[in-house]
């Protein structure tokens, strides 16, 4: 379908949209990637970050990061379990990559009002989860050149879909 | 569990829709915007996992409905951060990243493009999860409703690609939501071109706000959460974003510690919706109904089962049978009052037959969650109440 000549004529008669600007593009992009590209300039650390989080994430994550109740995700814990009956899927535990984090917290955190936190902040929050999970020390500087580089515990935890796997005996 | 909240929502607004009748036998007034009978009440189940409004899930009333089309009205949901109230006259989307020309369209200049209409089904890539476990759900509503079916209408992205013109080092597609929590997903370039639609239109009319007001990304057959609703921003790329949802979510832990990652296509499934769960059933005839999809084309076959799996029979398919879409299966039944335990089971056009709980569990283990597609079988006991088994 959509193949034809008129099809062509349609497009170039009805518009094709307007030229994106490279400020509108920059407001809007918050993708940051594994490798660090997309990430903004600024650094914190989990000592600056202890104090944002106590008044801006304990609400829902509790004092550290232990969670409160099902729907407020703990935060911390489950190092080593993943391989177990019973895993526990969390930051240090399960996420692969550091960067992650980052771009969750700059685009979903605090859950009420996302996207209110300084850039400095979200460095230092990230810093503080990570912190958290034994990953960084309390005073190591995350910035835009090195939080690309924090090794997750699980960085080499996920494959590829294997499915078809289940083969049903008839 | 203070915190907790489990709403059972019967049709608000039910009562309240009617005009009063004139004092005559010629009945009501029409209605500018259709109701229901007062007296019909299915309803989604919501569960919500936040104490921020319209985060969780509603679930489709699988066991009322007939036929393949879920009305719009009962099409199940499933928000992360709420429902934006967003002014399709305000709406845009922005797409760039690896393209010759990134640019910003309005909905007007969208459904300008030749429209293109489908029925596909959609299914949350976490429906079932807790049966895996055996944290098994009293009703098919709650344990399988995170499915439903529609036409769905917009433009197909591929088509809107030839005016940005994507570069040939773009491997995917990040999509993302204008919700609060700015929801993304990465999505390989072969869907991407192959049949990705920007969707504005649903069962005729235009998208509700749960389902993506004024504009959503669907992809037939994959995941729900791939559909990202909302839709605002694309932006191509050489490689996958990582986001939240498509590592610490929406991947299936092995047994071995390893979870699988874009883990897209939903596998083929059926289930029975009646008789199911909760209802109950005298002696003699019985219609076996319930719906058959997959993710990797059509349905060829669904056979059904009433003695517990020792023995299989063939079910008649609604035609026409389309593709990456529900199909409605029936089998008649008489059943004697004797305690038994019914099961259906699809094969789709790529061999795919369904696969037992022990069989699924046996390869996956207990803790993958996503994309569980057993067999699903209800016990009908002698006194005709139905349940999990």
């Amino acid at each position: 379908m959509c193949k034809s000549v008129g099809f062509l004529v349609a497009v170039s008669c009805f518009g094709q949209g307007r030229p994106a600007s490279a400020e509108l593009i920059q407001k809007l992009d918050i993708t940051v990637f594994a490798d660090g590209r997309g990430l903004p300039v600024g650094t914190g650390t989990a000592a600056a970050g202890r104090a944002i989080y106590k008044s801006k994430c304990a609400v829902c994550h509790n004092d550290n990061g232990e969670g409160r109740e099902k729907q407020y995700p703990a935060l911390v814990g489950g190092i080593g379990t993943l391989a177990t009956e019973r895993p526990v899927k969390r930051v240090g535990s399960f996420w692969p990559y550091a960067t992650t984090v980052f771009d969750y917290i700059r685009r979903s955190m605090p859950f009420d009002h996302p996207r209110t936190l300084g850039v400095d902040e979200v460095y230092a929050v990230t810093a503080f989860v990570l912190h958290l999970n034994g990953i960084v020390a309390e005073g190591f500087e995350l910035n835009e050149r090195n939080l690309a580089a924090v090794k997750m515990p699980n960085r080499d935890g996920f494959v590829p879909d294997q499915r078809p796997d289940v083969k049903a005996k008839r | 569990m203070k915190n907790r909240r489990r709403f059972l929502v019967f049709g608000a607004g039910v009562l309240a829709a009617c005009k009063k009748a004139p004092d005559s036998e010629s009945g009501a007034h029409m209605r500018v915007y259709g109701e229901r009978a007062p007296g019909e009440t299915s309803a989604r189940w919501i569960l919500e996992l936040s104490a921020s409004p319209g985060t969780g899930s509603s679930r489709t009333p699988l066991a009322d409905l007939y036929g393949t089309i879920t009305p719009t009205s009962l099409h199940y949901e499933r928000h992360h951060s709420g429902v934006p109230a967003i002014e399709a006259s305000k709406h845009e989307l922005v797409i760039h990243g690896l393209v010759e020309k990134p640019l910003v369209f309005t909905m007007e200049e969208l459904r300008k493009f030749p429209s293109f209409s489908r029925i596909y089904f959609m299914e949350c890539g976490g429906n079932t999860m807790g049966e895996q476990r055996g944290n098994t759900q009293p009703d098919v509503q709650r344990s399988h409703g995170l499915l439903s079916g529609a036409e769905w209408t917009g433009v197909p992205l591929r088509e809107v690609l030839k005016a940005v013109g994507v570069k040939p080092e773009a491997k995917w597609m990040i999509a993302e939501g204008a919700d609060a929590g700015r929801m993304a997903r990465s999505i390989p370039i072969e869907k991407v071109m192959d049949d990705a639609l920007l969707a504005y239109g649903q069962n005729g009319e235009a998208l509700r706000p749960e389902q993506g007001y004024p504009l959503r990304l669907f992809l037939p057959g994959w995941e729900g959460n791939t559909c990202v609703k909302w839709l605002h921003r694309l932006q191509f790329a050489d490689a996958p974003a990582y986001s939240a949802k498509e590592t610490a979510y929406y991947t299936e832990l092995g047994k071995d510690g390893k979870a699988q990652i874009f883990t897209f296509v939903m596998e083929a499934r059926s289930v029975i919706t009646r008789p199911s769960g909760l209802q109950k059933i005298a002696p003699g005839f019985h219609e076996i109904t319930g719906l058959a999809w997959t993710g990797k084309g059509r349905i060829t076959k669904v056979e059904v089962s009433v003695d517990g799996g020792k023995t299989w029979a063939e079910a008649e398919l609604q035609q026409p049978v389309l593709p990456l879409a529900l199909v409605r299966f029936r089998y008649p039944w008489t059943w004697d009052g004797k305690e038994a335990v019914i099961q259906s089971r699809c094969t789709d056009e790529t061999g795919f037959l369904q696969a037992t709980h022990e069989e699924l569990v046996a390869v996956r283990g207990s803790n993958s969650g996503y994309h569980y597609n057993a067999i699903k079988p209800w016990r009908v006991r002698a006194d005709g109440m139905v349940t999990h088994v």
